[in-house]
C-alpha cells in the first residue's frame, strides 16, 4: 500500500482516529474529497468491524469548516492570512523572545493524544531538548494519566502488560468505570462475543447503570470514589481464602505485607466494603467470590477509574489484586487500561507527559544524561514539567507566557474552562494549530492559527490500548496550505536554530530516531523498546503492519503480553505493590451544592465533537446536551423531565436539558462532556468541573463535581434547519448538529412569536417565506424556499411540545430536490406516513419506532431485529438499546 | 290520486326539491315544475365556466329529459307563472293556462340588480344570470374592451371567463378590497394578485358614474372624469329575491318570501326554497342553503318533522388556479384568536379563527383542499384546540392515529 497516491481507487489501510481501541480502517478515496469507510478485515483489534462513529469517519471530511491557510490576529481581532514563511517566523521570533526576557521555563506546549506519535516526538523533542524547557503536557492527563502514574509506581513502568486477545478468552471480565459499550464499542463486542460463545461472565462497577451494564452478569452501582474500597476488599478476600500466588509474590512482587495490611485498614470485612461502597454485603461477598475463583479474569478500567483525585491508587488497587494472584501478563488474564485516546499511548512513549522525559524515561539524572548524549541536546530540561491544570494555572498567573497548543480544545475539555479561556486570552503569545476554523478555544484568541493535517491527509503512527503500533495513513492530499504538525513544529525548530536535529525528510525519519531512543542503551532495562524499528527506511516505514511494543531488535514481531513471569521494571524487577490512601472524594456535596456531576460521553459523540459534530448520523442519536438525573431527584428539585436545569458548580454553570434516568443514582447526575461553546449555547461541561487533582498523576476529579440544580423554563421549544448557521438571539438556548443538508438547532426561547417572525423576516425576507402563524396558540413555523428548494425551516411550539423534526429533516437533507407540498412540509409529518423515530441504529439509520414495530409483529430478539432491519449489525453499540426496546415492548404485552 | 305539487322555478332548488322527494315519496304527489327560461334546469354555478368555454352547453345540464319523464314530472318550461289564486288553489300560467295544486312550492331564485347608473339602459351594458347571457357575451367578448362591475364571487367569475375568451377586463369595485362579505384583506389581497395575473385590471374603491355611448355603450366613465372604453358592460353588484308572485298572492314578503322552519309561507300550503325565500331574516344567494332546505321540505312532505334552522354561509370560488373559499367568521373579531398559514409565493394563504376553542370560520385562497372538512367542524361546534396547528394542513393532519 502506497502512502502517496491519496488520489487511487484503491483502499488506503488506515487506523480509526477515535478512540484508544484502534481499529484498522480501509479507507477508499471518491476523488472528490471524500471517501468511501470500511473496517479493515486484517487488523487484528476489529477484523473488519468498526463502530458507529468509525463508520460514519466518511462524513466528516469535507474541508468547509477547515483551517486552510496560516492566520495572523489582527489589531481588530480579527484574522488575516499570512504564508507560512511570516507564520513560522513569528511564532520562532514569539518563542525566541520570551525565552530570553523570562526565560525557557516561560515556554511550554499543550499537546494531545490525537497528535500522530511522529508529532508528538518532535515536539517533546523541541520543547525538553532545546528551548530547555520541561513544560509539555497532553490533554491525556485527563484522559489516563492516573493509569501511568499507577502502572509506574507499581510496575516501575508505564505497562499495559496485556493484549486485546484477553478478552477473547477471559472468564470473568470486570469492567470498572468504563461505559465500554458506547465508548469502546469494538472491545466490548468481543467480549460480548467470547460472553455468548465461551460462557464469560461480566461485572460491570460504575456508579452509573449504563449501556454496558445491559449486557452484564452482575452490575454493582457503587458509591463515587469507592472504588479502591472494594478492591482492596477483594485483596483482603483473596488472602483469607488462601488464594494469594505466594510463589510469584515471592519472586516478583515487593510491598505486599504493607499494602495488605492497609488493605485490611480500609477494608477489613464485607460490612466495611458495604458501608464503604453503597453495595449490599451479599453482592460484595458474590463477587469477591466470582474473582477469586476464576483464574482468567481481567479487570479493565477507564476514565471512571482514571478521572479522580484518588485515580492513581484507584488504580493500584486493581493492579494489586492481580499481583497477589500472579493473574498477570498470562492468555485471559491481567488487568487492562482501556485508553480514551487514539494515540494516548504513543504520546505516552514519547514522553509526552510533563513527569516524563521521552521513551519511557524520566528525571532520573542517568536518564537526562541518556537523552541529552542521543538528542545532543543542548537544552535539556532537568526536572518535571508542569501537568495540565497546574501548566493553565501558571499561564494564568503569568509564570508561563508563551504557549502552542496542538490538536486540542482546553477551552472546552480542562476542568474550570472558563478560567482557562481567560487565561488562554491572557498569553504575551498564544499559538494553535488546528483542523478547525472555529472553536472554544480558538475563541480565546490565539495570536496565530496554523493549519494542520486532519486524519486522512496525515502520515505516521498510533498506538492502542494494548501497545500495538499501526499506520495512520494518508489517503488525502493536504487542503490548501495545511500542513502535517512533524513539518510545522520542525520548520519553528529550524528557525529558532536547530536545524541539524530537526532536518527530517519525513515522518519516517523521526519514527525511526524514536525507535532508535528507545532501543538506546536499554539492553531490557527499560519496557519501551522498539529498537526492531530503528532503521526502518521509507518503504519499510509504509509497509509497517501491526505489531505489539516491545520490538526489540532481537524480537520485531513484537511481545502480545508481560510480566506473566515477572520482569517487571522496579528495583531488583520487581513490582511494587502499593498502600492506598483512605478513598475519599475531593470535595463534597453541601447543602447549597446538593447534586454530586458525573461527567462523560455518548455513543456517537468523540470530544468536543469537532469531527463526530460534522456527521448527521452520529448526532442524531443524542441531539442535545442534557443532565440525566434520577427520576426521585427530578421531583426533589422540582425539575421537570424534558424540560431544563440550570447546573452549578463554585466554577461555573450550564443549562441542560432535563432526562429521568433511572440509572443515576439519587443525589448524582450525570452530564455527556461534548458540547462545547460552538455547538450550544449553555453546556460548556468543562465549566463547572473541579480542578481538584490526584497528587501523583496530576489528573483533575472531573466526575465528581458538587453542583447546584435549579430548574429554568422557557416558553417555546423549536428547531431550526439551514443550509448555512443560523444563530438564534442570545437569550435563547440552542444546541447545533449536523444535519444532512446543512445544520440543525434545537433550541429553547422566551422571544414572543411576534419577534420570532419579525426575526425571519429580516433574516429572509418575505417573498421566499411561507409561515403558519398561531399567535395565541404559541406555534410560529416557517420554511423558506427558493425555486422550489427548501433553504431553511424553523418550527417554534409551547415549551414541552417541542415539534419532531424528522420529516423536516428528510426534506432538507438533499439541497437540489423540489418540494413537492410546501404545506406538508409546514405540517412536519407526513399525514399517514410512519414516523421512524429517533435514531437507534446509527450504522444503519434505524429508528426506534421501525425496531418497536418490528417487535411488536412478532421478532423476538435483537438477532431477528438485526436480521430485519439489519439495526445492530454493524458496530453492535445500539444492542443494548434494541434489547431494552424489546424488553419494553414484552413488559406492555405482558401489561 | 295523487296530490298535485307545482314547483314554481326550475332552477337548482327546484330540481333538488323534485329529486328529493322522488327519493322519498315517488308517486304520492303529481309534480309539475314551471320555469321560464326554455330549457331544461341546469347548474347555475358553471356558467362562469361556461363563459370562458372551459366547459360545453351540455354538460351545465342538471338532468337529462328522461330523468324528468322517468319520475313522472311535468314540465313546463318557457312560459312564466303569472298569478296565484291560493282561495281557488290554482297558479296561472302566462299562456293563460290554469293548474290546479294541493302544495304550492316558489323557487323562482332571484334576480340581478342594476345600478341606477345613467346609461344603464344602453345595449352592451348586462347583468349576467343565466346562460343567454353566457351566449351572449362570448359572442362579443373576443378581443373587445369589457368591463365588470362588482368584485363579488360573480363578478369575480364573470370577469375571469370574459379574459379568458380573450377580453380584455377591467374590474371595478366599490369596496376596498374583492369579495369583502367573504374575505379579510390579507385574503382578498392575494386574490386580488392571482386575478391581476391572469390580465385582469382590478380598480378597487371605484365605480362608474355613468355608461357612455351612442346607441351602444362604448366607455364607463369614472368618477373622476377618466373613461374606460367599453364594448361590453357587465353588471354583477348582487341580486334580488324574486318575490312580485308572492306579493301578489298576498304572502307575507320582506326582503324575500317570509318562511318558517317548515319552509312555508305564511299560507300553510305554499312553501318557498333558494334565493327567494327568506328564513329567520336570512337570504342566501347561494345554492348549499338552497339544497338544504329542498332536503327539508321534501322530507316534510314526505311527513318527515325535519326543520331548517339556517345554513353556514359558505363561498367557493370557481376560477381556475385561484381556489377561494370562507366559511363563518373570516374577520378576527373580539373573543377569538386565529392560526394563519401563508405561502406568498405559491399564492396560498389559509386562515381560521377560533372562539373558545372551537372553528368559527375560515377563510382560503390559492388551495382550497379540506374545505368541506372545515366546514363540517363549524357546523358541529366541536373543541378542535389539540388539532389548532395541524387544521391549515387539512383532514389527514387532524386525525390521530391511535398511538
Amino acid at each position: 500500500m502506497r502512502h502517496d497516491a491519496p488520489l487511487a481507487p484503491a483502499a488506503t489501510r488506515t487506523t480509526c482516529p477515535y478512540c484508544g481501541v484502534g481499529c484498522g480502517v480501509l479507507a477508499t478515496p471518491d476523488g472528490l474529497g471524500g471517501a468511501t469507510i470500511a473496517g479493515d478485515g486484517e487488523h487484528p483489534t476489529n477484523r473488519g468491524r468498526l463502530c458507529s462513529k468509525g463508520s460514519a469517519l466518511g462524513e466528516t471530511l469535507g474541508l468547509g469548516h477547515r483551517v486552510l491557510h496560516p492566520l495572523k490576529r489582527n489589531a481588530a481581532g480579527g484574522y488575516d492570512r499570512v504564508s507560512w514563511d511570516a507564520a513560522l517566523d513569528a511564532v520562532a521570533n514569539g518563542f525566541r523572545a520570551i525565552i530570553d526576557r523570562d526565560g525557557p521555563q516561560a515556554a511550554a506546549f499543550y499537546l494531545s493524544g490525537q497528535l500522530l506519535t511522529e508529532d508528538y516526538y518532535i515536539a517533546n523533542k523541541l520543547m525538553k531538548g532545546f528551548i530547555g524547557s520541561p513544560h509539555v503536557d497532553t490533554n491525556s492527563r485527563l484522559c489516563m494519566s492516573s493509569t501511568v502514574a499507577a502502572q509506574r509506581r507499581v510496575f516501575g513502568s508505564d505497562t499495559v502488560p496485556g493484549a486485546y486477545e484477553d478478552f477473547d478468552s477471559a472468564d470473568l471480565i470486570v469492567l470498572v468505570g468504563s461505559n465500554t459499550a458506547w465508548c469502546h464499542p469494538i472491545l466490548f463486542r468481543r467480549m460480548q462475543d467470547n460472553r455468548r460463545e465461551r460462557g464469560a461472565r461480566l461485572v460491570v462497577l460504575d456508579p452509573r447503570v449504563t449501556a454496558t451494564a445491559e449486557d452484564a452478569d452482575m452490575v454493582m452501582a457503587l458509591k463515587p470514589g469507592s472504588d479502591a474500597a472494594l478492591f482492596a476488599g477483594l485483596l483482603v478476600h483473596l488472602t483469607d481464602r488462601g488464594l494469594v500466588d505466594r510463589s510469584y509474590v515471592v519472586r516478583h512482587v515487593a510491598g505486599f505485607d504493607e499494602t495488605l495490611a492497609n488493605a485490611r485498614e480500609i477494608a477489613p470485612d464485607v460490612t466495611s466494603v458495604s458501608d464503604a461502597t453503597g453495595l449490599p454485603a451479599e453482592q460484595i461477598a458474590a463477587f469477591y467470590e466470582l474473582w477469586a475463583s476464576t483464574p482468567h479474569v481481567v479487570t479493565a478500567w477507564s476514565q471512571g477509574v482514571n478521572q479522580s483525585a484518588q485515580g492513581t491508587d484507584k488504580v493500584a488497587a486493581i493492579l494489586n489484586c492481580h499481583l497477589a494472584t500472579g493473574r498477570i501478563g498470562r492468555p485471559g488474564s491481567g488487568p487492562f487500561s482501556l485508553t480514551g485516546q487514539p494515540n494516548a499511548m504513543g504520546g505516552r512513549e514519547v514522553g509526552g507527559l510533563a513527569n516524563m522525559l521521552a521513551a519511557h524515561m524520566g528525571y532520573a539524572p542517568d536518564e537526562i544524561d541518556r537523552i541529552r548524549r542521543f538528542w545532543q541536546a543542548p537544552n535539556i530540561a532537568r526536572r518535571e514539567g508542569l501537568k495540565a491544570v497546574q501548566m493553565l494555572d501558571a499561564v494564568a498567573d503569568g509564570r508561563i507566557r508563551a504557549l502552542w497548543v496542538m490538536a486540542t480544545n482546553p477551552a472546552v475539555s480542562l476542568p474550570n474552562a472558563d478560567k482557562v479561556s481567560a487565561a488562554l486570552a491572557g498569553l504575551d503569545l498564544f499559538i494553535v494549530s488546528e483542523n478547525v476554523l472555529s472553536n472554544d478555544t480558538l475563541e480565546a484568541r490565539p495570536h496565530y492559527i496554523l493549519p494542520a493535517a486532519a486524519w486522512g491527509e496525515k502520515d505516521g503512527t498510533v498506538t492502542n490500548s494494548e501497545r500495538r503500533i499501526s499506520r495512520q495513513r494518508a489517503f488525502l492530499p493536504l487542503p490548501g496550505e495545511a500542513k502535517p504538525d512533524w513539518w510545522i513544529i520542525g520548520e519553528v525548530a529550524k528557525r529558532l536554530g536547530f536545524s541539524e536535529a530537526f532536518a527530517y525528510a519525513g515522518p519516517h525519519e523521526i519514527y525511526a530516531e524514536h525507535a532508535a531512543l528507545s532501543a538506546f542503551e536499554n539492553d531490557g532495562t527499560r519496557d519501551f523498546d522498539i529498537g526492531a524499528h530503528a532503521g526502518l527506511d521509507r518503504a519499510g516505514y509504509d509497509g509497517l503492519r501491526p505489531v505489539q511494543w516491545p520490538a526489540p531488535s532481537r524480537q520485531p514481531g513484537g511481545t502480545d503480553r508481560l510480566f506473566g513471569d515477572g520482569g517487571f521494571f522496579g528495583p531488583e524487577r520487581r513490582a511494587q505493590m502499593r498502600p492506598l490512601a483512605a478513598p475519599k472524594l475531593a470535595a463534597q456535596t453541601s447543602e447549597d451544592f446538593p447534586l454530586l456531576l458525573n461527567t462523560g460521553r455518548v455513543r456517537d459523540h468523540w470530544h468536543s465533537m469537532t469531527r463526530t459534530g460534522f456527521s448527521p448520523r452520529l448526532s442524531a442519536h443524542i441531539a442535545e446536551p442534557s443532565v440525566s438525573v434520577n427520576p426521585a431527584d427530578i421531583a426533589r428539585f422540582g425539575l421537570a423531565e424534558g424540560g431544563f436545569a440550570r447546573l452549578a458548580s463554585i466554577h461555573g454553570t450550564a443549562i441542560l436539558r432535563v432526562v429521568a434516568d433511572g440509572g443515576v443514582a439519587e443525589g448524582a447526575a450525570f452530564a455527556p462532556i461534548h458540547w462545547s461553546g460552538e455547538t450550544a449555547s449553555d453546556a460548556r461541561i468543562g465549566a463547572l468541573t473541579q480542578p481538584l487533582c490526584d497528587p501523583f498523576s496530576g489528573q483533575p476529579e472531573m466526575k465528581a463535581t458538587p453542583v447546584s440544580v435549579a430548574a429554568v423554563s422557557y416558553r417555546f421549544e423549536g428547531f431550526v434547519l439551514a443550509r448555512k448557521p443560523f444563530a438564534l438571539p442570545a437569550e435563547s438556548w440552542w444546541a447545533r448538529l449536523a444535519v444532512q443538508g446543512g445544520e440543525g438547532r434545537l433550541f429553547a426561547t422566551n422571544l414572543s412569536i411576534d419577534a420570532i417572525a419579525t426575526l425571519m423576516r429580516e433574516r429572509f425576507g418575505t417573498d421566499e417565506l411561507t409561515e403558519l402563524i398561531d399567535r395565541d396558540g404559541g406555534s410560529y413555523r416557517c420554511a423558506v424556499l427558493r425555486d422550489g428548494r427548501l433553504l431553511a425551516a424553523f418550527f417554534l411550539a409551547p415549551a414541552g411540545r417541542a415539534p419532531l423534526w424528522d420529516t423536516v429533516k428528510a426534506i432538507f437533507a438533499d439541497p437540489t430536490a423540489a418540494v413537492e407540498s410546501r404545506l406538508a412540509l409546514l405540517a412536519g409529518r407526513d399525514p399517514g406516513g410512519t414516523d421512524p423515530g429517533p435514531t437507534v441504529c446509527a450504522c444503519f439509520g434505524v429508528g426506534l419506532n421501525a425496531i418497536r414495530a418490528a417487535f411488536e409483529a412478532g421478532a423476538a430478539t435483537a438477532e431477528e431485529i438485526g436480521l430485519q432491519l439489519k439495526a445492530g449489525t454493524n458496530c453492535g453499540s445500539c444492542l443494548p438499546e434494541i434489547r431494552r426496546i424489546r424488553s419494553q415492548a414484552g413488559a406492555s404485552e405482558a401489561a | 290520486m295523487a296530490e298535485p305539487l307545482i314547483i314554481v322555478g326550475n332552477g337548482m332548488a327546484a330540481t333538488r326539491l323534485a329529486d328529493e322527494l322522488s327519493q322519498r315519496v315517488l308517486g304520492r304527489y303529481s309534480i309539475a315544475v314551471i320555469g321560464d327560461e326554455p330549457r331544461l334546469a341546469y347548474n347555475r354555478v358553471l356558467l362562469s365556466p361556461l363563459l370562458a368555454g372551459e366547459i360545453g352547453g351540455s354538460e351545465i345540464e342538471l338532468k337529462p329529459a328522461e330523468w324528468w319523464r322517468a319520475r313522472g314530472v311535468s314540465t313546463f318550461y318557457g312560459r312564466a307563472v303569472t298569478a296565484i289564486d291560493r282561495a281557488a288553489k290554482t297558479v296561472t300560467l302566462s299562456d293563460g293556462l290554469s293548474l290546479p295544486y294541493g302544495k304550492l312550492v316558489l323557487a323562482t331564485g332571484s334576480r340581478p340588480l342594476m345600478p341606477p347608473v345613467p346609461g344603464f339602459e344602453l345595449p352592451g351594458v348586462a347583468t349576467f344570470r343565466d346562460v343567454a347571457d353566457a351566449a351572449r357575451f362570448r359572442a362579443v367578448a373576443a378581443g373587445a374592451h369589457v368591463v365588470v362591475i362588482g368584485g363579488g364571487l360573480l363578478g369575480l367569475e364573470a370577469a375571469y371567463g370574459l379574459a379568458r375568451i380573450g377580453g380584455k377586463v377591467t374590474l371595478l369595485h366599490l369596496a376596498d378590497r374583492l369579495m369583502e362579505r367573504q374575505l379579510d384583506r390579507e385574503g382578498a389581497s392575494l386574490l386580488a394578485a392571482a386575478i391581476a395575473a391572469r390580465g385582469i385590471d382590478i380598480r378597487l374603491n371605484c365605480t362608474a358614474e355613468r355608461f357612455v355611448g351612442e346607441g351602444r355603450v362604448e366607455a364607463v366613465e369614472l368618477p373622476d372624469g377618466s373613461a374606460i372604453p367599453a364594448d361590453l358592460v357587465v353588471v354583477a353588484i348582487g341580486v334580488r329575491p324574486r318575490v312580485e308572485l308572492a306579493v301578489a298572492a298576498g304572502l307575507d314578503v320582506n326582503r324575500g318570501i317570509d318562511v318558517d322552519d317548515g319552509l312555508a309561507s305564511s299560507d300553510p300550503a305554499i312553501f318557498a326554497i333558494g334565493e327567494c325565500a327568506e328564513h329567520r331574516g336570512q337570504t342566501y344567494g347561494l345554492v348549499e342553503p338552497a339544497y338544504e332546505q329542498a332536503r327539508v321540505l321534501a322530507a316534510r312532505l314526505a311527513d318527515r318533522r325535519e326543520r331548517y334552522t339556517g345554513s353556514l354561509l359558505s363561498t367557493n370560488l370557481k376560477v381556475s388556479g385561484v381556489g377561494v373559499f370562507s366559511a363563518g367568521e373570516f374577520d378576527a373579531g373580539e373573543g377569538t384568536e386565529t392560526v394563519v398559514l401563508r405561502d406568498p409565493a405559491a399564492g396560498i394563504y389559509r386562515k381560521f379563527v377560533l372562539r373558545e376553542g372551537r372553528l368559527a370560520g375560515c377563510v382560503l385562497v390559492g388551495d382550497t383542499q379540506g374545505a368541506l372538512f372545515y366546514l363540517g367542524l363549524i357546523r358541529s361546534g366541536q373543541d378542535i384546540s389539540a388539532i389548532r396547528t395541524d387544521l391549515p394542513f387539512g383532514e389527514s393532519y387532524c386525525v390521530r392515529e391511535a398511538a
